[in-house]
């Protein structure tokens, strides 16, 4: 074992800052799936308990429930897509040595982008797009584009200096050094930025119903006005279910990606 | 002469936004298999000077020459490549391996998997680290004295001919950095590598050159000499200020306690007796001797007071021997073993622990004295 070479100080005080590393990382995998589970206990008791009078019924209609789950999913998984194939190429871009020192405008600018409601930025897109769910995805993927872009600059910029003119120095190119060691050590923190927006963006796709791009903020929106509490309370569990699964699949991958030794 | 492996021809350096130049028209030839280090105080241009020879900064004018060659054009990686590179904040690579860190190179030289597997053990002995131990830890693992040894292995990885170290050892508290210096230079005596060094520690520069170059401001040469002549005739004031007051001092570490003549006291081997010893003794006209066991091993000091005052046993009178010098130690081991001792005087004994003889403050004294006279008059 490591102990038995390294000083004892060093290695306690290593095993100390691992063990709260550890909880902190279990915390994270542990209480998103517990709220969750907490969630689908109570849905699965309102479900089963509750007599629905006939609109309510209508308004759950399960297959319906279904389409409108697979158009939250929809809308949130390509808006999602865009912004890791926007933020992250651009964020490497603005980051390059030689690139022009447009970084911190770009981050206010879009800092501006996101303080406009998500709502505002689904009616603008509808104007310029029209309707349907695509109008929904380019807004979200704007709304969302900033967690990652961000944490991509900061991702690459926290590198160690030293580490990456090691590199230099031993004569890796410009791509090596960015693909074998800027971007592997900027993984976890740019995975933090995608997890953000994918939890943004699967909540946020609750709004597609207001231009047509359907999702479950129909059933939220039927309950309201039809005043059916039982419909909005399911309507807003489901919402909430899809957010925590795609928290906690983001927890997964930010832990299974990090580069192992840092 | 031979050819020099690296020579800068004039080279400037200014940097972008900056009035006065870094490095201005510098002349700097470097030889085959000698450490060459760039002393000077800091902001002088020593790291600029280190970084434009691998061009990781391009010089303004001027040319780069290595192996014959102008080197100032063409793809600079490539010739990084040929040159290990070393930095004061080693700069591993914090996701990869001991073992990947080290194969960096040999990897983009496309080496075959088991040469570099070979060359990685290899190297990791070379610097005395245990590869069975060592190979898949990662850097967070190792304490900073092991972490520069991988810094090292690492820039040694294809074998390049030459090395460009940066304040290698700066960061590094004052033992593990003096035994790594040992230990570099044990190494560099098999190696002999080209190896340009930059420190701002005169007794550093001192330890490690075969030659020095001391820069004064914009990397101008105030002197460049082998140690030995830099500290016994510096070129002016301004090396004789960065010197400091201890320069005769700092000769102590470049002499070995092997040049200094040994004075032959009495020695009485194991078995004796007393009486032989006191007769002995008288014999020689001397009031002290060494006592040695069956291996010629010294063992105490003996002296007549204490023969003839005690009845105890020849092994308990007089003093132990708790300090001993060897032929290869520096002189300023050498004064600061003797000055613990209250006679003003050291045992030397070869690599086996056999006596030699002893090495006392007036010899020592006797040879820097004549060392100042031979470069006083020349
Ligand atoms: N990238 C840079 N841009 C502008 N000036 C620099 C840069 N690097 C170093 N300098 C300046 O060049 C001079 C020499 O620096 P350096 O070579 O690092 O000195 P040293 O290594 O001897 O301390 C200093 O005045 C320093 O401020
Ligand atoms: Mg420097």
């Amino acid at each position: 074992m490591s102990a038995a070479i390294v000083p004892t100080g060093l290695s306690t005080e290593r095993k100390r800052r691992s063990l709260a590393a550890w909880t902190s990382d279990q915390l994270d995998l542990i209480v998103t799936p517990v709220l969750a589970l907490i969630l689908l206990v109570l849905l699965i008791t309102v479900w089963s308990y509750s007599t629905f009078d006939p609109t309510t019924e209508r308004i759950l209609e399960p297959s319906q429930l279904a389409r409108q789950l697979w158009q939250q999913l929809y809308v949130a998984f390509f808006s999602t897509v865009i912004v890791v194939a926007v933020a992250i190429p651009i964020g490497i871009l603005v980051t390059r040595e030689n690139a022009p020192r447009i970084k911190d405008t770009l981050v206010s600018f879009l800092g501006l982008g996101q303080a406009i409601p998500a709502y505002g930025l689904i009616v603008l897109f509808f104007v310029w797009l029209g309707q349907g769910a695509w109008t929904v995805i380019f807004a979200l993927a704007t709304f969302a584009l900033l967690p990652v872009l961000r944490n991509t600059i900061v991702g690459l910029e926290q590198v160690d200096s030293s580490v990456i003119e090691a590199g230099k120095g031993m004569g890796m190119r410009g791509v090596q050094r960015l693909t074998k060691i800027e971007l592997p050590l900027a993984v976890p923190v740019i995975m933090a930025g995608i997890r953000t927006a994918t939890v943004i963006n699967v909540g946020m796709a609750t709004l597609a119903f207001l231009i047509g791009g359907g999702g479950l903020g129909e059933t939220i929106n039927a309950g309201l006005k039809l005043n059916r509490p039982t419909a909005i309370f399911i309507g807003a569990v489901l919402v909430a279910l899809v957010a925590l699964v795609f928290d906690f699949a983001g927890g997964l991958a930010q832990r299974y990606l990090r580069p192992k030794g840092v | 002469m031979t050819e020099p492996l690296i020579d800068l021809q004039a080279v400037t350096k200014v940097y972008p936004g900056v009035k006065e130049p870094a490095v201005k028209a510098l002349n700097l030839a470097v030889e085959p298999g000698e450490i060459l280090v760039l002393v000077g105080p800091s902001g002088c241009g020593k790291s600029t000077t280190l970084r434009l020879i691998n061009r990781m900064i391009e010089p303004t004018s001027g040319r780069i020459i290595y192996e014959g060659q102008d080197v100032t054009k063409g793809d600079p990686n490539e010739l990084r490549r040929r040159m290990g590179y070393v930095i004061q904040q080693i700069g591993l690579f914090p996701h990869r391996t001991i073992a990947e860190n080290i194969a960096t190179v040999p990897r983009m030289l496309k080496w075959p998997k088991k040469k570099i597997k070979e060359r990685v053990d290899e190297l990791l002995e070379v610097v005395s680290m245990d590869p069975s131990i060592y190979r898949d830890r990662y850097p967070s693992e190792l304490s900073g004295g092991q972490a520069q040894r991988v810094g090292v292995a690492r820039a040694l990885g294809a074998d390049p001919d030459v090395l460009l170290m940066d304040e290698p050892f700066g960061a590094i508290d004052p033992i593990t950095r003096d035994r790594l210096q040992n230990e570099f230079l044990r190494l560099q005596a098999d190696l002999k590598k080209t190896i340009v060094f930059v420190t701002h520690d005169i007794d550093e520069a001192v330890k490690m050159g075969d030659r020095i170059a001391i820069l004064r401001d914009q990397s101008e040469i105030a002197q460049l000499d082998r140690p030995e002549v830099i500290l016994t005739d510096p070129a002016d004031e301004f090396v004789e200020n960065f010197l400091g007051s201890g320069a005769i001092l700092k000769t102590l570490t470049l002499r070995r306690v092997r040049d200094i003549d040994l004075d032959p006291m009495v020695t009485l081997k194991q078995p004796v007796h007393r009486s032989q010893a006191l007769s002995e003794m008288n014999e020689a006209n001397t009031t002290s001797a060494v006592l040695l066991d069956e291996q010629d091993r010294p063992l105490r000091w003996l002296d007549e007071r204490a023969l003839n005052s005690s009845s105890s046993a020849l092994e308990r009178s007089g003093r132990p021997i708790t300090v001993q010098l060897q032929p290869e130690d520096t002189l300023q081991d050498a004064l600061s073993a003797m000055l613990q001792t209250s006679s003003g005087m050291s045992v030397v004994v070869d690599g086996r622990g056999r006596y030699l003889g002893c090495c006392t403050i007036e010899s020592l004294a006797g040879l820097l004295l004549t060392q100042g006279n031979e470069t006083s008059s020349p």
